[in-house]
């Protein structure tokens, strides 16, 4: 069955641009032009390939009343997400291949979108011994990484990342030197300052860079940074980049659309990890996802549960939930002019997908057909109970935002439509 | 326009003519405790519960006796080893507490915000006790009835705080409502203790303490907490002594008249010299303390007006 959605916006992301056109699929790859069996008409909306997620939290296992793979898989069908890749920083974590093979099942059987999986880099995440590196990308794990516990001993690290290039493995570090950080709940400033926050430098990020990046130098290992967040950090970056090596970074859409100032008066929901940072911060962060020098925006979706959020900001957990606002919030900067709607899609499809190797975030003959067609415009104010996720600690609660997906299409089948 | 709010969390928010509200209505308080019968009848059939989450005998016994004074029924409830420790969470614990129906809550709390928060969930009024680094707005409302009634004014002076200002929920408060009343306020402490951009606020900062006390009407000493010591935020208690600690020759470099002030308690010999301290021409300290009675029956008595007529109006 041919099937043709006619009548739309085509975002191309390898070449940014938009352009009045159609797409063709059959048995869940995008094909050639040619004679439909059954057409669609998008009505002039938008059409791009599905959004890449990557560093998804899914609290699968232990944490599943926080999040589930169905429920993930529902958030993100109904955010125009159509490929998550998932975090280790589960308890357990997912640090061998039994586990790995656990949750892959589980995912593939509840979990309407494609699903990938990232797996911790040491044990534990204990930053004491690296995990099955061979076993585990022989398993199907696209990525390795310890998210937010820093590996402190630069000897183990070194060994991880020699170990990785060896199989030629991706590796993926978190940007922010755990001595500076622990026990912090806000970037240094004015606003910390004036809250009597325990508060981080932003130059504590830029110091996990230089060191990581020096051990890329050594090993040749291929790097990918989380979440760049902070302006000192760029010029850092763009010097490696420009001297060849292997290194990609990524950001938050939370720290591309808020600042630090959100939080007034201590609302924990606003409590993410790396803390929101300032103006001048997000504003370079902006010009370096326009400048190419951040490769990719993910929502670092992070479902916690009430529990975890109403307590004093000090003891709150971190972090928000994104699958469902990833889309509208990057909008924002596509209609107050930061960033091209081209540039912005290129970081959500293309770019992850060249970073995992995976086959979407492309519309191109032999290109999987996830799709999504979706409305620019169309206001609304959120509200967080109309989530799908288990947990609704979002950020955007009661906000004005524009831009809906109509539909969502996998492998050629619509997963979510309204 | 006085002060209208329901809750008393912080200066922040406060407009100045708020501020002098209290201010005047506590030198009537003043006088009322140095009479023979202390009673006053503001808060009389009330109910104030002192939730204090964190260790206090100065400050829980001002709220306590100013509520007495007033006519309250006061009950004291020593957080650190109740409900806390048995898992239930702040928020619960308010609930809990306000099924009781008290009138007025004086809430002290560890955490930046917390009191904020608790102020959130219930439905009397909620008075910031101090929270976190924060804010502790009596005592900067008490810090400036000491000011105006030894300096008889409260605007255009020179006021240096000293110390441990980055911990210091005191400092803050101080800040804001001194600068709010249209003073100069200059820091002084070793950079480790000293907040980030602090100087965004309007402030002065000096790391040495014969320039940054030059030529002040006000000396305020903040204490310095034993675990900053551990926490290698300063050398040792010796050299800050010798360079922070307040003693009669550096204090020779601010005004003649200036008056030296403590939140306490004092560790004497670290950040200000005994005799010093006890030297009642030049120090308030004493009265620091009997002003913090007659602050905290004043804020109760209109926290409790304002709720009053928030219900009937």
């Amino acid at each position: 069955m041919k099937t043709l959605l006619t009548n739309a916006k085509v975002i191309d992301p390898v070449t940014e641009t938009i352009s009045d056109g159609e797409v063709m699929f059959e048995d869940g790859v995008i094909i050639p032009r040619e004679k439909a069996d059954e057409t669609f008409d998008c009505q002039g909306q938008y059409i791009c390939p599905g959004l890449i997620d990557l560093g998804v939290k899914v609290g699968e296992p232990g944490e599943r009343h926080k999040e589930s793979y169905k429920s993930a898989g529902a958030a993100a069908a109904a955010g125009g997400v159509t490929t998550i890749v998932t975090r280790p920083d589960t308890n357990p974590a997912i640090d061998t291949p039994e586990v790995l093979e656990f949750i892959r099942r589980r995912a593939q059987e509840v979990c309407p979108v494609n699903v990938f999986h990232m797996v911790a880099l040491t044990k534990e995440r204990a930053g004491r011994e690296m995990t099955e590196i061979g076993f585990l990308k022989d398993a199907g794990a696209v990525a390795f990484t310890d998210f937010t516990n820093v590996v402190k001993n630069s000897k183990i690290l070194l060994r991880a990342l020699s170990y990785a290039k060896s199989l030629d493995a991706l590796v993926i570090g978190h940007p922010q030197d755990p001595d500076l950080s622990d026990d912090t709940s806000a970037t240094s400033g004015k606003f910390a300052s004036l809250r009597g926050l325990p508060s981080v430098t932003p130059l504590a990020e830029r110091m996990a860079l230089d060191r990581d990046m020096a051990l890329v130098e050594l090993t040749g290992v291929q790097y990918h940074f989380d979440q760049i967040t902070t302006a000192r950090s760029i010029p850092a970056l763009e010097r490696a980049k420009e001297n060849g090596h292997k290194i990609t970074a990524g950001t938050s859409i939370h720290h591309l659309t808020l600042n630090e100032f959100d939080i007034a008066d201590y609302r924990s929901f606003f409590k993410l990890n790396p803390p929101l940072r300032s103006e001048n911060d997000r504003l370079a962060i902006i010009e370096a996802v326009n400048s190419g020098i951040i490769d990719v925006i993910s929502s670092f979706h992070t479902p916690q549960d009430e529990e975890s959020k109403r307590l004093p900001f000090e003891t709150a957990a971190a972090g928000a939930v994104g699958l469902e606002t990833l889309l509208p919030a990057s909008l924002q900067l596509f209609h107050n002019q930061s960033v091209s709607l081209g540039k912005l899609i290129k970081t959500m499809t293309l770019n992850p997908a060249l970073l995992l190797g995976l086959p979407g975030g492309r519309i191109s003959p032999g290109a999987p057909a996830d799709l999504i067609i979706f409305d620019a415009d169309i206001p609304f104010i959120l509200d967080r109970e109309n989530l799908k996720s288990k947990s609704k600690n979002t950020p955007f609660d009661g906000q004005k935002l524009q831009g809906k997906v109509r539909r969502t299409i996998v492998a050629g089948k619509t997963i979510f439509e309204c | 326009m006085g002060f209208k709010d329901k809750h008393l969390l912080g200066i922040e928010p406060m407009r100045p003519e708020a501020i002098v509200e209290i201010l005047d209505l506590a030198e009537n308080y003043v006088q009322l405790n140095r009479s023979q019968d202390k009673r006053a009848e503001a808060l009389t059939g009330l109910t104030q519960i002192n939730m204090f989450f964190e260790n206090s005998t100065r400050t829980q016994a001002s709220f306590e006796l100013a509520g007495k004074r007033l006519g309250a029924n006061v009950m004291n409830l020593s957080m650190e080893a109740s409900s806390l420790k048995k898992g239930e969470t702040l928020i619960d614990t308010a609930l809990t507490l306000n099924a009781m129906k008290p009138d007025l809550l004086i809430v002290r709390h560890p955490q930046s915000g917390a009191v904020d928060l608790l102020s959130q969930k219930v439905n009397c009024s909620v008075l910031n006790a101090g929270d976190g680094r924060h804010e502790h707005p009596t005592q900067a409302l008490l810090d400036a009835l000491t000011i105006r009634r030894a300096k008889g004014r409260l605007h255009r002076l020179s006021i240096a705080i000293c110390g441990d200002i980055a911990h210091s929920r005191v400092a803050r408060s101080n800040i804001i409502l001194l600068g709010k009343m249209e003073n100069r306020v200059r820091l002084i402490g070793p950079s480790t203790l000293m907040p980030s951009e602090i100087d965004d606020l309007g402030v002065e900062v000096f790391q040495d303490m014969r320039t940054g006390l030059k030529d002040v009407d006000v000396v305020m000493m903040l204490r310095l907490q034993k675990e900053r010591m551990d926490g290698g935020f300063i050398p040792s208690e010796r050299e800050y002594y010798y360079r922070y600690g307040l003693n009669k020759e550096k204090l020779s470099h601010a005004k003649g008249d200036a008056i030296v002030m403590h939140p306490g308690p004092m560790n004497r010999g670290v950040e200000i010299d005994g005799e010093l301290a006890d030297d009642i021409n030049r120090s308030v300290i004493q009265e620091q303390v009997e002003m913090g009675v007659a602050i905290r029956m004043a804020a109760m008595h209109l926290l409790a007006r304002n709720d009053k007529s928030g219900k009937h109006g």
